[in-house]
């Protein structure tokens, strides 16, 4: 391919990216610029915050105890036939 | 050493504030009822730009700000993280906030950060220390910041102070105000067993630049004697509006703010403890 | 007890509950600690296990509640935040899900880790105004080619021996559990799959980018110009789909300026 060719076809390339942005997106308002998207989106998209709290909620390290896979993996169908599964997490922590 | 006993924190309103959550900007800019200015967390808002960056921008062009920071650590035994007391002073020199204010507790240890504010015991070695990073605080930014007393869930063995005396003298040596959260008095007298109105008694009123109220969760300890957690989870239990009302019978009306960061409820709901704030205040005022 | 490492032992206590609190800690009839410490305990761990659910929601739908608890909780205590901005925990995450053993049989959660990590850098970064698509086609075709872009500092570019975009998508709040993406027609995910994190606005959407894009993004990150980009895109797929990728750039605001050189 030339150069001149090349040239054009980047060009008309760039031409039909262009035309593929000229409709959506641009006219969003004030309100999704600074508001917040969507109700319990924002926090996750954010991340974790700050606290100057406690919690009440009690960390069980340090207990025995066996867990059972429950997440949506078990259920997922990869490539290979491979079915998402866990290994048992065992923390069986003599105290 | 700043004077700033005249009028600590002159830039915030002797009304009721609240701790911003971002899920309320829409609220709070249609119509924020009781509320006349906003407590940020410093942390939150040391990204580059983005969403929270102009949230902020906008709710300062409305509303006095307090910058309430979690992580400097200033009862830590290392020195000051250098680096975050940059950042801080970028965000108060971006920000001009009408207030700025830190903890009497300790959360950094060799540079790994435990996300909790930690009790320290009382000593002149502890008084030197905390008093010295509170004027580099100072220095560094270039204004008084207030030093807030924290929740205590034990007793230190070491300690040779009582917390009044040991944050009345940090006053006196740095020339700081004080935060004084009036939920967390409650619920260290009761987990040490001590009398709440005994500590307002002791405390150094004239220097307090702000109020904090919130929740608290009801526990106990091994031998079933109570233990609150200082958990910013629920309604401020009546008993802290009975102690605030205690406290602003002797101080006046000062700026009052509901702190709720766990189970945040919908904006109604931290207005109307807001409008609890307001009313109290409003008994008080001249 | 003496001075300088009290809060050492303070803070090897909270993270291992084998260990005693330190010694002058009491409740106040003089009684040791006991439950009263384990406040502390339950404040630094369950916060940050909390911290780390915040910024990985899509980790913690595919591996369940529970688990990731428990995983948080091991995870927190080999690897604190070094910093106090939250933001910014869980730095190490994707390279501990690679070596932690009851996943290993989920090979492509790390690589859903750095897609959520790269998310949240994005949502925080920087703003850039972004580049008028007819800035661009104004160009003549000659110096298109050898033009250069700058980013967007909220741009991201994520490459997966995996369907991250597909898992991501189907597990993503709101998004139908269960099944991972149709980007074949068959239901099924279609194998390696390049992500595009685009900020139009305050917002970052991830972009399944099509085959060749991710080599084309890369090489003009590294400063090449439009032509050489172009070059390597086509070396790795023969179709690319240079109007597309582009598309996909201008669309999400991450081109924020061309950069021309006189050549003559």
């Amino acid at each position: 391919m030339s150069n001149h060719v090349k040239a054009l076809a980047v060009a008309g390339a760039v031409a039909a990216a262009v035309a593929s942005t000229a409709a959506p997106a641009q006219a969003a308002g004030k309100e999704k610029c600074y508001g917040v998207a969507l109700a319990g989106e924002n926090d996750c998209k954010a991340g974790p915050g700050t606290t100057c709290a406690g919690t009440s909620t009690v960390d069980y390290q340090g207990n025995a105890f066996k867990l059972v896979p429950a997440g949506t993996c078990e259920s997922m169908e990869l490539p290979g036939n491979r079915k998402g599964s866990l290994t048992e997490l065992e923390r069986d922590i003599p105290s | 050493m700043l004077d700033i006993t005249k009028h600590p924190a002159p830039g915030l309103p002797d009304s009721p504030g609240v701790g911003y959550k971002p899920q309320h900007y829409a609220d709070i800019m249609a119509d924020p009822g009781p509320v006349g200015w906003l407590e940020i967390h410093a942390e939150n808002y040391m990204g580059d730009g983005g969403r929270p960056l102009a949230q902020l921008h906008h709710l300062a062009e409305r509303f006095p700000i307090s910058v309430h920071g979690v992580g400097l650590s200033i009862g830590g035994e290392g020195p000051l993280d250098k680096a975050h007391l940059a950042r801080l002073r970028h965000l108060c020199d971006w920000l001009k906030p009408a207030s700025f204010s830190e903890h009497l507790a300790w959360s950094t240890h060799e540079s790994a950060y435990l996300n909790d504010l930690i009790a320290l015991p009382y000593t002149r070695a502890t008084l030197t220390r905390v008093s010295d990073h509170i004027s580099e605080v100072q220095d560094v930014l270039g204004r008084q910041m207030l030093l807030e007393n924290p929740s205590s869930y034990l007793a230190f063995a070491e300690s040779t102070m009582s917390e009044t005396d040991f944050l009345a003298e940090v006053v006196q040596r740095t020339g700081c105000g004080l935060l004084l959260d009036v939920n967390n008095v409650f619920v260290s007298a009761t987990n040490l067993a001590t009398g709440p109105q005994d500590y307002i008694d002791a405390f150094p009123l004239e220097h307090v630049g702000e109020f904090h109220l919130g929740g608290h969760d009801e526990d106990h300890d091994d031998t079933g004697a109570p233990l609150l957690i200082d958990s910013h989870g629920c309604e401020t239990a009546d008993p802290v509006w009975a102690l605030l009302d205690y406290t602003l019978a002797r101080s006046g009306p000062r700026p009052t703010l509901i702190e709720w960061d766990n189970n945040v409820p919908e904006w109604p709901v931290l207005a109307a403890e807001a409008a609890r704030a307001a009313s109290r205040l409003a008994r008080v005022a001249a | 007890m003496s001075h300088a490492h009290d809060q050492a032992r303070f803070a090897t206590a909270i993270l291992d509950p084998e260990v005693p609190p330190p010694a002058g800690l009491a409740a106040p009839d003089g009684r040791p600690a006991g439950k009263r410490f384990d406040v502390y305990r339950n404040n630094v761990i369950v916060s940050l296990s909390e911290a780390l659910k915040a910024g990985f929601p899509v980790i913690c739908r595919l591996v369940g509640d529970e688990f990731f608890q428990a995983m948080a909780g091991i995870y927190v205590r080999a690897h604190l935040p070094k910093s106090p901005i939250m933001s910014q925990f869980g730095g190490e995450f994707p390279g501990f899900l690679a070596e932690f053993e009851p996943v290993a049989q989920l090979p492509y959660l790390p690589d859903i880790a750095r897609l959520e990590l790269a998310l949240r850098q994005s949502y925080h970064a920087a703003d850039a105004p972004p580049l008028a698509p007819e800035t661009l086609q104004a160009l003549p075709p000659e110096t298109l080619l050898s033009a250069r872009f700058a980013f967007a500092p909220a741009m991201r570019l994520l490459r997966s021996e995996w369907p991250v975009h597909a898992i991501w998508q189907a597990n993503a709040q709101g998004g139908p559990a269960g099944s991972a993406g149709q980007q074949d027609g068959t239901g099924k995910p279609s194998g390696p799959e390049d992500v595009l994190i685009c900020r139009p606005g305050f917002d970052p959407e991830p972009r399944l980018l099509p085959a060749g894009g991710a080599a084309f993004i890369t090489a003009a990150l590294a400063g090449n110009p439009l032509e050489a980009a172009l070059d390597k895109a086509t070396q790795e797929a023969g179709a690319f789909d240079l109007a597309a990728t582009l598309g996909l750039l201008l669309a999400g605001g991450c081109l924020t300026r061309i950069i021309i050189k006189e050549t003559q």
